[in-house]
């Protein structure tokens, strides 16, 4: 089938950045996105011009690496899924699909589709940890964990980082990935002593990451590859309310 | 020994500093608006007594002298959270607006609630319309306002007049399906920005705001319809 390609063309950091016409001929539906996108691309390089740079790593919907917006929708139509296991089959011949980066004033355009995404590393080094003693392996079933809670744990710990929530959130916000780190870790016992500084931290740096808020929304929720519910959202709302009327520390 | 507590203001700036803290200014203020909404409604819904001057003997109560310390609380308190509550929409609808600098060429809205995404629009629209109420039926700057005596304005005869013009009737009518939308996304919102969410209870509270929404809008709307319907004469 054919596919015509409109794509978000940026040199670098500064260049203003356009969208320009592609047309692949001969794509198949076994293909994934990123693979007809190598199609593209060789064909750009056989014609000696410069390839579309996007982000991709593992291409089995783990690494949290590939993402763009398909016609306005983060990983583009199909629910649950990131961008490189998005089949071809999904489209029709002589389909006309828009590709963006993620746009959000946290995560600069590096080139074309590529965005710096480091806001979200920095989000993690604020509070987005345990702090425990490194050495020999702890003793199993050493600490015991309610099943029901390692689950709901697991739902939030899902999350692969690849900023589809904060690309598809009309306010630009970070609330869904954080919520789930937030989560993920209050969930557990490992994760109760730094709690309340966890929570503060994280909010406080994605206000520095000029991150937007949460509006209650949830388009980060239809997005999102692995499904985090906007459960976790306001499981960090109650950490964050509660750590700021109670908490003890400067 | 733990560190003490920080000092109580300095605990209040930070906590409104932060976006979550402003939600929840917003949804406490957002229920405090949504109680006066009711019991307004309930005053309004008077008119419908076969007793004429049910909604005006209502009135003079509410304007009674005696009255004066109480009413001039609750006017106070209702101000206060209405300032609140658009400073906080105000500020993080600019903070959100910075947020996304350059936007897409093309954006889909997944399925997501239409009220959610109005809400500054709902919002902006019904404050104008609240400022207008007042000046309509409260300050008498729209029509003149009739009164029965010295703080006893004539209500019956005042909306009824009002309402007689469609124009002002439609723009109430109008406002109150704004607000329907506004409550909606609000109330089941409000939970949300408190921290609670439960996959059993929040699809409820989310049909339940619906529910309590379009009721209010009903029977607000209600009341200029059966006006210009002729259902409601003088």
């Amino acid at each position: 089938m054919r596919i015509i390609l409109h794509i978000w063309r940026q040199r670098n950091a500064t260049d203003q950045g356009r969208m320009t016409r592609y047309e692949v001929p001969n794509v198949s539906e076994h293909m994934s996105f990123l693979e007809m996108l190598d199609v593209l691309n060789e064909d750009l390089i056989a014609k000696n011009e410069e390839p579309v740079a996007f982000d991709h790593d593992c291409r089995e919907g783990i690494c949290g690496m590939c993402g763009c917006m398909v016609n306005g929708v983060a990983h583009g139509p199909l629910p649950g899924t990131t961008l490189c296991q998005l089949h071809m089959r999904h489209f029709k011949d002589g389909d006309e699909l828009y590709l963006e980066p993620w746009r959000a004033r946290a995560f600069p355009v590096v080139k074309d589709l590529v965005v710096d995404r480091t806001a979200f590393d920095r989000l993690i080094a604020a509070g987005g940890f345990i702090s425990v003693s490194t050495g020999s392996a702890p003793d199993g079933n050493a600490m015991l964990v309610p099943k029901e809670k390692s689950e709901l744990s697991m739902d939030a710990a899902a999350c692969i980082g690849c900023g589809a929530c904060v690309a598809m959130c009309p306010n630009a916000s970070a609330s869904l990935f954080m919520a789930a780190k937030i989560a993920h870790l209050a969930l557990l016992p490992q994760g109760q002593p730094e709690r309340e500084r966890r929570v503060k931290a994280m909010v406080g740096q994605a206000g520095q990451e000029l991150f937007g808020s949460c509006t209650n929304i949830g388009e980060c929720e239809a997005v999102c590859p692995k499904e985090i519910k906007l459960e976790v959202i306001a499981r960090m709302n109650r950490d964050f309310l509660k750590a700021s009327w109670t908490g003890r520390e400067e | 020994m733990s560190a003490l507590a920080i000092s109580p203001l300095h605990r209040a700036a930070r906590f409104w500093e932060a976006p979550i803290g402003k939600k929840a200014v917003m949804a406490i203020t957002g229920l405090i608006l949504f109680g006066y909404v009711i019991g307004h409604l309930l005053g309004n819904l008077q008119i419908y007594s076969a007793d004429h001057q049910q909604i005006n003997r209502y009135a003079a109560f509410l304007h009674n002298p005696a009255n004066a310390i109480p009413l001039w609380v609750i006017r106070t308190a209702l101000l206060a959270a209405v300032i609140l509550h658009i400073v906080s929409a105000v500020q993080l609808w600019l903070q959100n607006r910075a947020a996304r600098p350059l936007g897409y060429k093309k954006k889909a809205d997944v399925p997501t609630s239409y009220a959610a995404r109005t809400m500054r629009w709902s919002g902006v629209i019904v404050g104008a319309f609240i400022v207008f109420h007042i000046l309509h039926l409260t300050v008498g700057s729209v029509l003149p306002v009739h009164e029965i005596a010295a703080n006893e304005p004539d209500v019956r005869y005042n909306v009824i007049t009002g309402f007689q013009n469609p124009l002002v009737a439609g723009f109430y009518i109008l406002a109150m399906i704004l607000l329907c939308m506004h409550l909606y996304h609000g109330l089941w919102s409000m939970f949300q920005s408190m921290g609670f969410s439960h996959p059993r209870y929040t699809p409820l509270l989310k049909k339940g705001a619906a529910l309590v929404a379009i009721l209010i809008a009903v029977g607000n709307i209600s009341i200029p319809i059966a006006v210009l319907t002729g259902f409601l004469t003088l």
